[in-house]
């Protein structure tokens, strides 16, 4: 690690652990591309909200970037064809998920042709206005490529909306193993630096800063050298676990902290990861929709680790294969990185738009812990970023206490895993705050159904009270009628 | 079949075993030192209380009908027993130990839940029991004969002290707390006991510092223990936290004590180099499973007993407090936990949200 590297940012960050970054294994070999796979198995949720809407049907012969599936709803994205071809089948294939349950999947053969859509190329990107980027942005199917993969043209235009003054650019990567995002800098820094200048541009912001973890200097250099003459900043910040969390960025970068209850861009800060910046280089200036994303393939396990432009949709043997395939059997595949990426079931499922990582893992590498008994040693307490007490949530957790962890902070936990990590007792800690994240949602769930239940019952009671009322009212009426109708008569 | 794991996929190498392992090097310069000073009673000592410890661990695990080996390997009971073997009189009876050591990780420990769940450091739960039931032979101190001098016990002579009953009455020598508060008893202030104490069993303050005189092997070895504990903090098994706030807490007072009156009041020096002091500041208020588990809350807890430490040294029945401070303090952690945590990212002190300042709402 730099020894200097306090001196580049002012301000510190909490907790945060060092793990091994293995970083190594892939940073050296330049990006290569996939060779195309037979098939291509796109989901149609690959982002946060709701799933993009099916347009195409079995059969169908699509361009490379043509609409395969439309956006969903206001957070949502759409999908579009990783390449030309045609679409084979419409249906449920494993999801690169724990459990590889089935998901709603378009798949298509590749004719091997490329062939891209018509793009709508503007003259000069910069006369486009803010809403128009956005717009295209959204209409592009690009969502935060670090992992959250959350829509970007949401989050643009919410900044453009609470007025931001600061655009960071996340270039941490402090995941180990991963290592796409530093290829990225080295290799496409001009086009990084151009798509910052056009998501500021878009955003309204005026202050443009380049994160970047210590431990990749080739990086930091292509990025200086890109950024020169520009208003875009490279900021070297110290290499450490969780350096990428977004609010972890900010602080380090800014010295402002968000509110619990708050967004970013609530204190005039909008945060986007490089590789997003990329994509949305790619789409406003060449019209190109999000349809593939480089990959870091690694882990002891691979022969040859290194990163791959992988189109949406590749099988996760695909990528293996093209590294050489596998020199052992793993004991665990990882999509993402080893502190926060999902376990995968097996090959046979999809890179999508949030894949930053494939990691086939030897057991040397995972350690395969057994826990232990807690010895209170708050280990877990200097890691936690957020400034919470693992330790105790887990107590009350174990003893299905739930509201008292949450009264600890449960829903302040980002998940990042550095209290797991660093437990000598190997005890899972993000496992049981995301079960009891789990079982809160459930029971949140639960009593809106019973509040829904009351309320329809509520006003079933008041309908038939009032149908009941007026059914009395209007036969008092008619008895009422019936003897004023008796009195005319009886003068006759 | 997958067995499916939430992550992370990697692990910071290191274990309970690891940690435990670790503290026991630490520990084992001191513990050499004192077997060197105080010959073949102090290894036979140790040795029972680490034999009992392990047994009573193998029995309690035993009855709970769960494995006895994984238990045994986490190392806890024996780093138990080795803290309380290197806190008793080098030349007390082998009962003392054993008594002791069960009491530690059966009463203390294993009645509570095991590891992890005791409220009370169990060797100093243990020393407090042995020194209010057996005062007499917990007070019985050697002077320092080191194993290669000819006073010196030799093996047979060593089995007939700690095994059998021995007399061993002439080479008894008072601990230099309990020395100074026999003879204030007597009516002599410190400006008087204290030179007489040097003169008649150690070559003076220089000896004194670096050990030669009577005490437990935890109080001898000070200096070393010192060292042991440094290594810990750089090895970043324990944090400076307590260790410092421990010290502080007694020199503090010292020094403004002696200051005003030093005929009645130690020294620094003195209380930092006596009783169980280093011993308690590097190795027991360090204990996690029965401190706070903030560094503030570390740093409260070293301080209060530290301060409680000196109070009772100054001003109590007994010549020697740190147990019985550390005891008092272990049953206000939970408390200290329940006040000081740490602020959560985005919250004030209460856990509200924190609020925008005008001028940033405003734009």
């Amino acid at each position: 690690m730099n020894p200097f590297s306090g001196l580049f940012s002012s301000f510190r960050a909490r907790g945060g652990v060092h793990p091994d970054g293995r970083k190594d294994l892939s940073a050296e070999p330049p990006i290569r591309a996939l060779p195309m796979p037979e098939r291509l198995f796109v989901p149609l949720q690959q982002h946060v909200g709701a799933a993009a809407r099916l347009s195409v049907v079995v059969g169908d012969r699509v361009l490379k970037g043509q609409l395969i599936g439309a956006s969903g709803g206001n957070i949502s994205a759409p999908v579009h064809a990783p390449s030309s071809g045609r679409v084979t089948a419409i249906g449920d294939f494993p999801s690169p998920h724990p459990s590889g349950l089935p998901a709603a999947t378009i798949t298509i053969e590749p004719d091997g042709d490329e062939r891209w859509i018509e793009p709508d190329v503007p003259d000069d990107p910069f006369s486009l206005s803010p809403e128009e980027i956005a717009n295209r942005v959204g209409a592009a199917g690009i969502v935060g490529l670090g992992g959250a993969t959350f829509p970007s043209a949401v989050k643009l235009n919410l900044s453009r909306k609470s007025g931001i003054s600061t655009l960071i650019i996340n270039g941490g990567e402090c995941e180990p193993y991963l290592t796409c995002d530093d290829r990225l800098m080295r290799e496409r820094a001009a086009g990084i630096v151009e798509g910052i200048r056009l998501i500021a541009h878009a955003a309204g912001a005026s202050e443009l800063l380049v994160g970047i973890e210590d431990n990749k200097p080739e990086a930091i250099a292509a990025m200086r050298q890109a950024a020169a003459g520009t208003d875009v900043q490279i900021r070297v910040v110290p290499a450490m676990y969780p350096m990428g969390w977004d609010k972890q960025m900010i602080q380090v970068l800014t010295g402002k902290e968000v509110p619990a209850e708050g967004r970013s861009a609530e204190i005039g800060v909008l945060v986007h990861n490089v590789a997003t910046a990329w994509a949305v280089r790619e789409a406003i200036r060449f019209g190109r929709p999000l349809v593939s994303r480089v990959v870091t393939v690694s882990g002891a396990a691979v022969v040859a680790p290194g990163n791959l432009d992988v189109p949406i949709g590749a099988l996760a043997a695909d990528l293996i294969r093209a590294c050489g395939g596998l020199a052992s059997d793993p004991r665990r595949i990882v999509l993402g990185g080893p502190m926060m990426g999902t376990q995968l079931p097996h090959l046979n499922v999809p890179m999508v738009k949030g894949a930053s990582g494939l990691l086939a893992l030897t057991g040397k590498e995972i350690g395969l812990p057994s826990p232990a008994p807690c010895i209170r040693c708050s280990s877990c307490v200097r890691a936690c970023p957020v400034g919470l007490l693992p330790l105790e949530m887990v107590a009350h957790i174990r003893a299905a206490d739930l509201s008292a962890a949450v009264g600890l902070g449960l829903k302040d936990c980002i998940g990042c895993g550095s209290c797991s990590y660093v437990c000598p007792a190997h005890i899972p800690l993000v496992h049981f705050f995301n079960y009891a994240k789990g079982e809160l949602t459930a029971l949140e769930k639960a009593k809106l159904r019973t509040d829904a239940t009351r309320k329809l019952a509520d006003t079933r009671n008041e309908r038939m009270q009032r149908i009941v009322r007026e059914r009395e009212e209007a036969a008092r009426q008619r008895a009422a009628k019936k003897a004023a109708a008796a009195k005319q008569k009886e003068p006759a | 079949m997958t067995l499916l794991v939430h992550a992370p996929h990697a692990h910071v190498p290191m274990t309970v075993s690891q940690v435990m392992a670790t503290v026991m090097l630490a520990l084992a310069p001191a513990t050499l030192y004192g077997f060197w000073l105080y010959g073949w009673p102090s290894i036979f000592l140790w040795t029972v209380a680490m034999g009992t410890a392990l047994l009573a661990e193998a029995a309690a695990v035993w009855l709970q009908g769960r494995a006895a080996k994984p238990v045994l390997l986490d190392g806890s009971a024996a780093l138990t027993a080795w803290l309380l073997a290197v806190s008793l009189p080098p030349f007390a009876p082998w009962w003392i130990a054993a008594i002791g050591s069960v009491f530690a990780v059966i009463i203390a420990k294993q009645v509570f839940g095991g590891l992890g769940q005791n409220v009370f450091n169990p060797a100093m739960a243990a020393r407090v029991m042995l020194l209010i039931s057996f005062p007499v032979e917990m007070t019985m101190w050697a002077a320092p004969m080191p194993i290669t001098t000819s006073q010196a016990p030799g093996l047979l002579q060593g089995l007939a002290i700690t095994f059998g009953s021995a007399h061993w009455d002439a080479m008894t020598s008072a601990s230099l707390l309990g020395h100074v508060k026999t003879e204030f008893s007597r009516g002599v202030d410190l400006t008087a006991s204290l030179p007489a104490h040097f003169a008649a069993v150690h070559g003076g303050l220089a000896d004194a510092a670096w050990g030669k005189r009577s005490g437990s092997m935890g109080e001898t070895g000070g200096l070393l223990l010192l060292a042991g504990g440094v290594f810990l903090i750089v090895r970043k098994v324990i944090s400076w936290h307590a260790p410092v706030a421990m010290l502080l807490g007694v020199a503090a007072p010292a020094l403004l004590a002696h200051a005003i009156n030093p005929a009645h009041y130690l020294g620094v020096l003195p209380h930092l180099l006596s009783g169980g002091l280093m011993l308690a500041a590097f190795f027991i208020v360090t204990d996690p499973v029965t401190t706070p588990n903030t560094p503030a809350g570390m740093f409260v807890f070293g301080l209060l007993c530290g301060l409680l430490t000196w109070i009772i040294r100054s001003w109590g029945g007994y010549p020697e407090g740190v147990a019985f401070a550390v005891m008092f303090l272990n049953a206000l952690t939970p408390i200290i936990d329940r006040y000081i945590k740490p602020r959560i990212y985005g919250r004030d002190r209460k856990g509200q949200s924190l609020q925008l300042d005008a001028k940033e709402g405003a734009k």
